[in-house]
């Protein structure tokens, strides 16, 4: 099995720190959530992860070996991501986007196999566009048009795959069927799923893992139901919350108090 | 249909749809090709053109043909070839449909590097040329250095090179302004390009270097697919992003020095030869070939209906390019987008 570590790992942007000295290991064929703060730098903690973002300092090993030492298509085929906002250019459909995961598997001149194709329905299947196969991306809706995505990382078979903000732009229904499918996804193939999630209850109830960060490092972490509390949400979100069990899956939910309607209880510590 | 015969079939009529847009192309290539064979002043038959093609039958018909009007064909072939693919390149690369070389300046380049050989230092020939291939990589070589800021960032490079466009021009404007009447007339041709002179070994050199530079586009081509999706993406996919750009931009700035450097700035043809092709293929890709081969119709048409007048005036190719290609484009758009909506 594969294991992605952040190792004293510092991030910035032209100079400025955003993160700085942080550890992380996402747990092996478990769904890992980050959550926290706007510009907390958790998608920058992401983006360090698969190598999109140049690390200031610290390093980070995949089975022990360091990424930045690896051949970046090496990299494509053990571990996927799916950065935030992608856009198709316009005419490509939906299989030959899908089609583009295949890249890191072949070689200079590869041309699609039989066993490409294969690969590029299974996902197309499993992400339940395959009836979409031949429809231009750009008419989809954005339900449809994120799973489209996550079958293109799919096609990439990697064992670990990272999402960054995946449901973003989707109404509540379309958040679940996603965070359903990811489940499906690191249930069967026994995914190490990590992404960076805006919505806390979702978080709560999808993650085995949960990472609460708060201007660059991490408050907490570990099972949602420890993590999770009215302390911590404070400490990461300066918001006074209830926390109570999600009445569905017994998971924290998390029920802000902001400044007005504030009417019956304090959050009860812990 | 089983899914895994859709995926396969799109291939399938996705390869077909580009090779049909590149064999299209080829035709035109092929009939404009034999009727600038055959149309000319001294007319000849199709007869008398193949004999002289193959160097048989009357010596004025082998040199008509094999001295003036074959060299001319295979010029604007070979020239509007390297200018489409070099605009594809460009427009792909730096994912802008406004990125060619006549817009980043590049060509300018070409003309200024000509222009000052042929008014300052009073060349010609082959140095002149390769005063000209000198401009347009000493622009693109400029505007590198000004655009790079940890990585290329495409808007900057299109802004940076859009300044180096007008300064170039200006130039070019002034050094006319100065120079006598009889030098301006040579100047005029590298100010709109050309294809009636390029011969011999000269011909040669440019249908060489535009091969090498084609086999070479081939071997890195495809990572332009992953890169159409974001550097993000192309990134986690597995793509040496920043690698994979500036070989491509390298191989574009080369395509376009080589082909200034003997037919002057042909307007319009990479910035419009990679939009007909793209609109034709309609992929969502950077549509290589097929950008390749629209280059080659579209010059070749182009300085056919400027050779013979068909326009009222004998004009250069240059002058023609933007009056065919503007056209068709404006319809292809006007088209296209009635039919996706």
């Amino acid at each position: 099995m594969t294991n992605l570590r952040a190792e004293g790992v510092s991030l910035g942007y032209d100079g400025l720190r955003v993160i700085e000295g942080l550890d992380l290991t996402l747990p092996d064929g478990k769904i890992t959530a980050v959550v926290g703060p706007n510009a907390c730098g958790k998608s920058t903690l992401l983006r360090g992860l698969a190598r999109l973002h140049p690390l200031d300092g610290g390093r980070i090993t995949l089975d022990g070996a360091d990424i930045t030492a690896m051949p970046r298509k090496e990299l494509a085929r053990k571990v996927g991501m799916l950065p935030q906002s992608s856009i198709a250019p316009d005419g490509v459909r939906v299989a030959e986007l899908v089609s583009r995961g295949r890249y890191p598997h072949q070689g200079w001149f590869g041309r699609h196999s039989s066993d490409d194709d294969a690969v590029v329905t299974t996902a197309l299947e499993s992400t339940g566009v395959a009836e979409l196969a031949d429809r231009p991306v750009a008419e989809l809706s954005g339900g449809q048009r994120q799973r489209v995505w996550i079958a293109m990382v799919l096609a990439q078979q990697t064992d670990i795959v990272l999402l960054d903000e995946p449901t973003t732009f989707l109404d509540v229904r379309h958040q679940l069927d996603l965070l359903d499918l990811l489940t499906e996804l690191n249930r069967d193939r026994g995914t190490t799923v990590a992404m960076v999630l805006h919505e806390l209850n979702l978080a709560a109830r999808y993650a085995d893992h949960l990472v609460v960060m708060s201007a660059g490092r991490i408050v907490a972490e570990g099972a949602p139901s420890d993590v999770l509390t009215s302390e911590v949400v404070d400490e990461a979100f300066g918001l006074r919350a209830h926390v109570v069990p999600d009445p569905v899956a017994g998971s924290p939910l998390v029920v802000p108090v902001g400044r007005y309607h504030s009417s019956a209880v304090e959050p009860s510590a812990g | 249909m089983s899914t895994v015969t859709a995926v396969a079939d799109l291939r399938a009529v996705r390869r077909r749809r580009q090779t049909l847009v590149v064999a299209g192309m080829v035709l035109v290539v092929l009939v404009a090709g034999t009727g600038a064979l055959l149309i000319g002043a001294a007319g000849l038959t199709p007869g008398q053109a193949i004999a002289g093609a193959l160097g048989l039958g009357d010596k004025g018909d082998v040199f008509i043909i094999q001295k003036l009007r074959l060299p001319r064909i295979e010029a604007a072939v070979v020239v509007g070839a390297a200018f489409g693919l070099a605009g594809a390149l460009f427009q792909s690369t730096l994912r802008n449909p406004l990125a060619s070389p006549d817009i980043l300046g590049i060509s300018s380049g070409a003309s200024l590097g000509a222009v000052i050989g042929l008014l300052a230092l009073g060349m010609s020939g082959v140095a002149l040329s390769g005063l000209a291939f000198g401009g347009a990589g000493l622009v693109a070589l400029a505007i590198w250095l000004l655009a790079w800021r940890k990585g290329l960032h495409s808007i900057r490079f299109v802004l940076v090179g859009v300044g180096f466009a007008y300064l170039c021009s200006s130039l070019v404007a002034w050094a006319m302004a100065r120079a006598e009447e009889n030098e301006a007339a040579g100047v005029l041709v590298w100010t709109v390009g050309s294809v009636s002179d390029i011969r011999g070994e000269q011909l040669a050199l440019v249908a060489a270097g535009t091969l090498v530079l084609l086999g070479a586009v081939a071997v890195v081509s495809r990572s332009q697919g992953p890169l159409s999706l974001g550097d993000d993406n192309a990134r986690a996919l597995g793509v040496r992003v920043d690698a994979a750009r500036v070989g491509a931009l390298m191989l574009a700035v080369a395509l376009v020095a080589l082909a200034t450097s003997a037919a002057g700035p042909i307007a319009f043809v990479a910035l419009v030869a990679p939009a007909i092709a793209r609109r034709l293929v309609n992929d969502g890709g950077a549509a290589l070939a097929a950008s390749t081969a629209t280059g080659a119709a579209l010059t070749l048409v182009a300085d056919v209906v400027g050779q013979h007048g068909l326009l009222g005036v004998a004009a250069p190719v240059g002058i023609v390019t933007g009056l065919v290609g503007a056209p068709y484009l404006l319809w292809l758009l006007a088209t296209n987008e009635k039919r996706s909506r």
